[in-house]
């Protein structure tokens, strides 16, 4: 499963902590949910970067208190069509602030990734590797915005106000 | 008309290559039909009994004749000659080919239309009032709310991939005609005690197999928050709604089994975190958006013209005409004109090319160019002078267009049923037809007054048949079509499901009961005014049941 990141395909840095794996030192790890929230003053001091899969029907203000220690939340996406993990990830952006990785798994195909990078997400763990390079293409379809996300795009509501007259003027 | 800028046409150029794609994958194989479904979807592309079909949006049900005419020449391009508006401002086209869908969207996204989120997961099209800017009842355009909520869901990043789908409707009178508390989310605009304009939100209305009416969760919503408070009703949804049962996953589940209070509660606490951010509607926004509607240039005019006074003493029909679908305009001297879809022994909702080319000429003529589609899958012309209603009404009946049986028990509200829809149990459109070759005679029908009849072909309730007057509900029992009947249910500002009034009936005695039911209000009637609605309101069912199964 290709990993996507900056818009290229990349090794992944981090290893999938199982439940009974013991953690190794200075490795990076991402921690189950659960297994997390039972060790997480230990996990917070050991040495190295910290990730957290954390599932799409589990509320995000509980993972809130340990954010500023993460360096990556991975959130799920189990089926294509189940779209849970997009209100986490605009929560954990918008509402919380969360600065580090936000990475995506599960069902990840080419015609989520617009709405996946406006959500906030910025790795990518692909189904298909054809989708995996069709990354930049399909990160780039839509030129124009409706609503403000976690991306930061100005929506056309406000760039409407802001440069109608400059845009009118290059299409008519 | 709302007149798409820059941004709008780019977006859509965008979405048709993307579509293109798509499509071109699915027919390479790269995408199998599981992965392309739900694109698909989004594009308002089903998979129906004998072909793909295609449903385009109509936003807030208002259409230009440029937009008319296009969709006449996609009619005859790419589809059989015919289109059949539905209940939700809508039109599809059912005999469309999956390879020549891109082209077909290329056309339409040329007048600024598509069919993006007409079906799938999503918020579908926002609907109004058909008569919204032309209603002398309303306190402002609700468009201009509707096409701001209408751009803020479309392809929105977060909610592309909900429990379920997700309509709401806005509407800006006392007098409801957009159906509001059947919609997962309605908006209503109103005045306050203080005189302020803003909305009452309503939640969790829907058909189907387990109908419910929406209830109020916020009374009155200042203007600047609706978009934020359309966002966290949306979070709250996608996050709890439930997935694991596609009966069960539409918002008025959540609403229910968590309580409307506990449910607003979860919503404003959403709400409180985001309304004074991005979503916040500053004036010049609202302007601007407004600022894109185009209204006439209407000329000063009197009420009851020289030339309509005469016309209705002179031809009996046209008074008749002008009674039954003729409404007041807010602007004097112009007239709201509706046009039935339901000729007898017709497909209720359907126009053929034809129709809508000679309709385009008509709006252009006589309603400033637009055209306008309401939830009863009839059209209107919005804006005509009354001077000019002898001239309209002929040109109309020359072209089968003057049907006279707007409200009456013809004007029937039909999903496809059977006939073309993959999920449908039993026939709608026939038994629609067999009715009103039953009360074809004008004079019976005017005298049962208004009447609505709705009917759907399975549990999923397009016809809304539980809010008809007169409900009827195809079910299969061994193989065979059978329906249920129900009374008393509406949907306008006093909303309410009907109620069964027994077993289902077999396919071919539907029309009589029908016919019984008619009888039975004509003797239970107290006074000829008192409408079928109200006479079963009254009575409530035991006596048109008894009419009913005595005999069966």
């Amino acid at each position: 499963m290709p990993l996507v990141e900056n818009g290229q395909i990349v090794q992944d840095r981090y290893h999938y902590l199982s439940d009974e794996e013991p953690i190794p030192e200075r490795v990076r790890v991402i921690v189950p949910a659960q297994r997390f929230l039972a060790n997480a003053d230990e996990l917070i001091r050991r040495d190295g970067s910290l990730g957290v899969l954390w599932p799409n029907d589990r509320r995000i203000a509980e993972l809130a208190p340990w954010l500023g220690h993460l360096a990556l939340v991975a959130l799920q996406f189990p089926k294509f069509r189940d779209g849970r993990a997009y209100s986490q990830a605009r929560l954990l952006r918008e509402t919380y602030g969360f600065r580090g990785t936000l990475r995506a798994t599960g069902d990840v195909l080419r015609d989520q990734f617009h709405f996946l990078i406006r959500a906030g997400f910025d790795s990518f763990e692909v189904k298909k590797p054809a989708d995996a390079h069709a990354f930049v293409e399909a990160a780039n379809r839509y030129s124009v915005v409706y609503q403000p996300s976690a991306d930061g795009r100005t929506p056309a509501l406000r760039r409407r106000v802001q440069d109608r007259t400059e845009l009118d003027g290059q299409n008519n | 008309m709302y007149v798409y800028d820059a941004f709008d046409r780019r977006l859509l150029a965008e979405r048709v290559v993307e579509f293109r794609d798509q499509v071109s994958r699915r027919l390479s194989g790269e995408l199998t039909e599981e992965e392309f479904k739900p694109l698909r979807l989004m594009n308002g592309v089903y998979l129906q009994l004998h072909a793909y079909m295609l449903r385009i949006a109509i936003p807030y049900g208002t259409l230009s004749t440029l937009q008319l005419r296009k969709l006449a020449e996609i009619a005859r391009k790419y589809d059989r000659g015919y289109g059949h508006f539905t209940t939700r401002q809508n039109i599809q086209f059912h005999w469309i080919k999956l390879a020549e869908l891109p082209d077909a969207m290329a056309e339409l996204a040329k007048v600024g239309m598509h069919g993006m989120q007409t079906s799938g997961n999503n918020v579908r099209n926002i609907t109004t009032d058909q008569w919204a800017g032309a209603a002398p009842d309303e306190i402002e355009d609700p468009r201009i709310w509707a096409e701001l909520i209408r751009q803020h869901v479309t392809l929105h990043p977060e909610f592309s991939f909900m429990p379920r789908k997700f309509k709401i409707a806005v509407g800006a009178s006392d007098r409801d005609r957009a159906a509001l508390r059947i919609h997962d989310m309605a908006l209503r605009l109103h005045r306050n005690a203080a005189g302020e304009t803003g909305f009452e939100v309503m939640v969790g209305g829907g058909l189907g197999r387990t109908p419910y009416l929406a209830q109020t969760i916020k009374a009155f919503l200042p203007k600047r928050d609706v978009l934020s408070y359309v966002e966290a009703v949306l979070r709250t949804y996608n996050q709890f709604g439930r997935r694991d049962n596609i009966w069960k996953a539409r918002i008025k589940i959540l609403v229910h089994d968590l309580g409307a209070e506990a449910f607003a509660k979860e919503v404003d606490a959403e709400w409180q975190s985001i309304k004074d951010g991005a979503l916040a509607l500053e004036p010049d926004m609202v302007a601007d958006i407004a600022g894109r509607f185009r209204y006439p240039d209407y000329e000063k005019l009197d009420d009851s013209p020289r030339e309509l006074v005469t016309a209705r003493r002179s031809v009996r029909g046209f008074d008749v005409w002008l009674s039954n679908c003729v409404t007041s305009h807010k602007v004097p001297g112009y007239a709201i004109v509706t046009l039935s879809l339901k000729p007898e022994g017709g497909t209720p909702g359907d126009c053929t090319a034809a129709q809508m080319n000679k309709l385009a000429d008509l709006a252009d003529r006589y309603s400033f160019g637009e055209v306008r589609v309401g939830h009863e899958q009839n059209l209107t012309l919005p804006h005509v002078a009354q001077r000019d209603l002898p001239a309209l009404w002929r040109e109309l009946g020359a072209n089968g267009l003057a049907q006279t049986n707007v409200n009456l028990i013809s004007d029937i509200i039909s999903c496809p049923g059977l006939d073309y829809c993959s999920l449908a149990n039993a026939r709608s459109i026939p038994i629609a037809q067999e009715i009103s070759r039953r009360f074809h005679d004008l004079d019976r029908q005017r005298n049962l007054g208004r009447l609505h009849i709705n009917i759907s072909g399975c549990i999923n309730a397009c016809g809304h048949h539980h809010v008809g007057h007169i409900g009827i509900l195809g079910v299969e029992k061994n193989g065979e079509e059978f329906y249920q009947i129900t009374l008393g249910g509406k949907a306008d500002e006093n909303a309410t499901l009907g109620t069964l009034i027994g077993p289902a009936v077999p396919y071919a005695q539907v029309a009589d009961v029908v016919e019984d039911i008619a009888a039975a209000y004509l003797d239970l009637r107290d006074r000829p005014e008192e409408l079928f609605i109200d006479t079963v309101k009254r009575l409530g069912i035991a006596p048109f049941r008894e009419r009913v199964y005595a005999a069966r």
